[in-house]
């Protein structure tokens, strides 16, 4: 994979109150990119882009409101890029099944938590992803939501039967899978260079 | 099983840290944990300070109890079975329960054999004192690990000490030569392709979570600060005196345990903590942590 020298400028904030966020820094640096712990809106000053990793989101949505990050972070993701995977995915939409989730509302979609089902019917599989990577990629899903009333803002990137799996709409990126589980960083660099770089 | 199957298992387990799970025996204490932001719930029907006072035989819990729970609660949902009691597991799978705790705090079924966990499409944690047990049990097919403190103390001393020592244990391997590594095997009783893992790697092939005897946001920092990626809490929260005060509390000591001034502020005024025991005060026969190898 080409290190681009763009990269050295960037520092990518991954979202660090709970869930697989080492996961998500551990593939930028696969990537040669740096990435940085975000807990507190201090960090949120010192970073290009945002990563709202997987986890549970009723435990990240009381402790980012607990931190005092929630507005701050509100705010700057009105232009920052972002990529939510999973629960990132949920508390990036509109709106979510579940009254305790606060949503930033930053992609147009509806979020149904744990719509497959519980842990037993968590999987994997492979998926196309044609305009972004030129072999299947190999995608988890653990306890993975499904998105409604998905706007026509929406571009889909893949899909998963019949359900669109990873989204984008303007600089917001999100999978309901596990990209960061994988060691596969071809949807992370998909991040970085068509997104993050192409906004600055 | 599969390598796929595998990572799926694992990979909830990934969601999980950072985090704390809640033992809970009603849906009210598993609304309660849930609210304080537990990324998880341990359904069961007395906490580990109960049952080492009730004494008797402790088993899996009435379905109907963890299926109260279940539609109580959206996060994940765990339960205990005894260990080598596979018919317990079955039923917990049939349950659709999330993760399958193969716990020394209850009876064990089978003095020689744990639960070959490879059969089952419930991912299963297990506990360990060193890292040889660790690895029987991964090589069992448990896809998480945790320490194996003695439940129900609210006495951290013993999970410190099954931690330092499979994290030394891990470092020593690291250490060895490739042509010593059969010899490390035969010597730790462990499988050998899990011993040349850990020797390269240098840590678990599956996370490392610690519980047992965790009663306090400076005990879940301590954990964390001693290689912990995730907290059990199992009595320290529902025998403290303010269990909402203390659950929430625990639940940012788990993310911000490396910031002392931090953790000074979530530990303030937050009332008793749980009573506790000494490891004295416990008949050597009465000690979970030696239930299972």
């Amino acid at each position: 994979m080409t290190v681009r020298p763009e990269y050295d400028e960037l520092t990518i904030g991954v979202v660090a109150l709970q869930g697989s966020f080492a996961k998500h820094a551990f593939a930028m640096g696969k990537l040669g990119i740096k990435s940085r712990a975000v807990r507190e809106p201090g960090d949120l000053k010192l970073i290009d882009a945002l990563i709202l990793p997987g986890g549970e989101s009723t435990t990240m949505t009381l402790l980012l409101e607990e931190e005092g990050l929630w507005e701050p972070m509100n705010e700057v993701l009105e232009t920052m890029p972002v990529f939510g995977t999973c629960a990132g995915a949920i508390l990036l939409g509109q709106q979510v099944d579940d009254e305790r989730v606060r949503c930033f509302n930053k992609i147009d979609y509806k979020a149904e938590r744990n719509a497959y089902g519980r842990q037993i019917e968590s999987f994997s599989t492979s998926l196309v992803i044609p305009s972004i990577i030129d072999h299947d990629f190999h995608a988890i899903f653990i306890r993975a939501p499904k998105f409604r009333e998905i706007k026509p803002s929406v571009m889909s990137l893949a899909v998963f039967g019949a359900d669109p799996v990873l989204m984008r709409q303007d600089n917001v990126l999100v999978a309901s899978f596990h990209p960061e589980l994988t060691e596969d960083s071809g949807i992370h660099k998909y991040f970085v260079d068509e997104i993050v770089l192409n906004s600055r | 099983m599969t390598n796929e199957l595998f990572e799926v298992k694992t990979g909830l387990a990934e969601m999980l840290k950072g985090g704390v799970i809640m033992d809970v025996t009603t849906p009210q204490q598993a609304e309660i944990a849930e609210q304080a932001g537990a990324v998880a719930v341990m359904a069961l029907e007395r906490i580990p300070a109960d049952i080492r006072k009730d004494g008797g035989i402790a088993r899996a819990s009435d379905p109907r109890m963890i299926k109260e729970i279940q539609k109580t609660v959206s996060i994940p949902v765990m339960a205990k079975c005894r260990i080598g009691h596979f018919a317990e597991a079955q039923i917990l799978e049939a349950l659709e329960i999330d993760y399958i705790d193969e716990s020394e705090v209850l009876t064990p079924a089978d003095e020689a054999n744990h639960i070959w966990k490879h059969d089952f499409k419930t991912p299963f944690v297990c506990g360990a004192t060193n890292l040889a047990e660790a690895l029987r049990r991964i090589g069992e097919g448990a896809a998480l690990i945790r320490t194996k403190g003695e439940p129900g103390t609210g006495n951290i001393v013993e999970a410190v000490r099954h931690m330092r020592t499979i994290t030394t244990e891990m470092a020593n391997l690291s250490t060895l030569r490739t042509d010593e590594l059969m010899a490390a095997a035969k010597n730790m009783g462990a499988p050998f392709h899990l011993v040349a893992q850990v020797a390269k790697t240098g840590k678990l092939p599956v996370p490392n979570f610690s519980a047992g005897g965790i009663a306090t946001p400076a005990d879940a920092s301590l954990m964390m600060q001693l290689g912990a990626e995730t907290i059990f809490v199992g009595s320290g929260i529902f025998k403290s005196e303010d269990s909402e005060a203390m659950a929430k509390a625990i639940v940012q000591a788990a993310t911000f345990y490396d910031k002392p001034e931090k953790l000074a502020e979530i530990s303030d005024g937050l009332g008793k903590a749980m009573k506790g025991l000494d490891m004295l005060e416990i008949n050597p026969e009465d000690r979970m942590q030696d239930r299972g190898w």
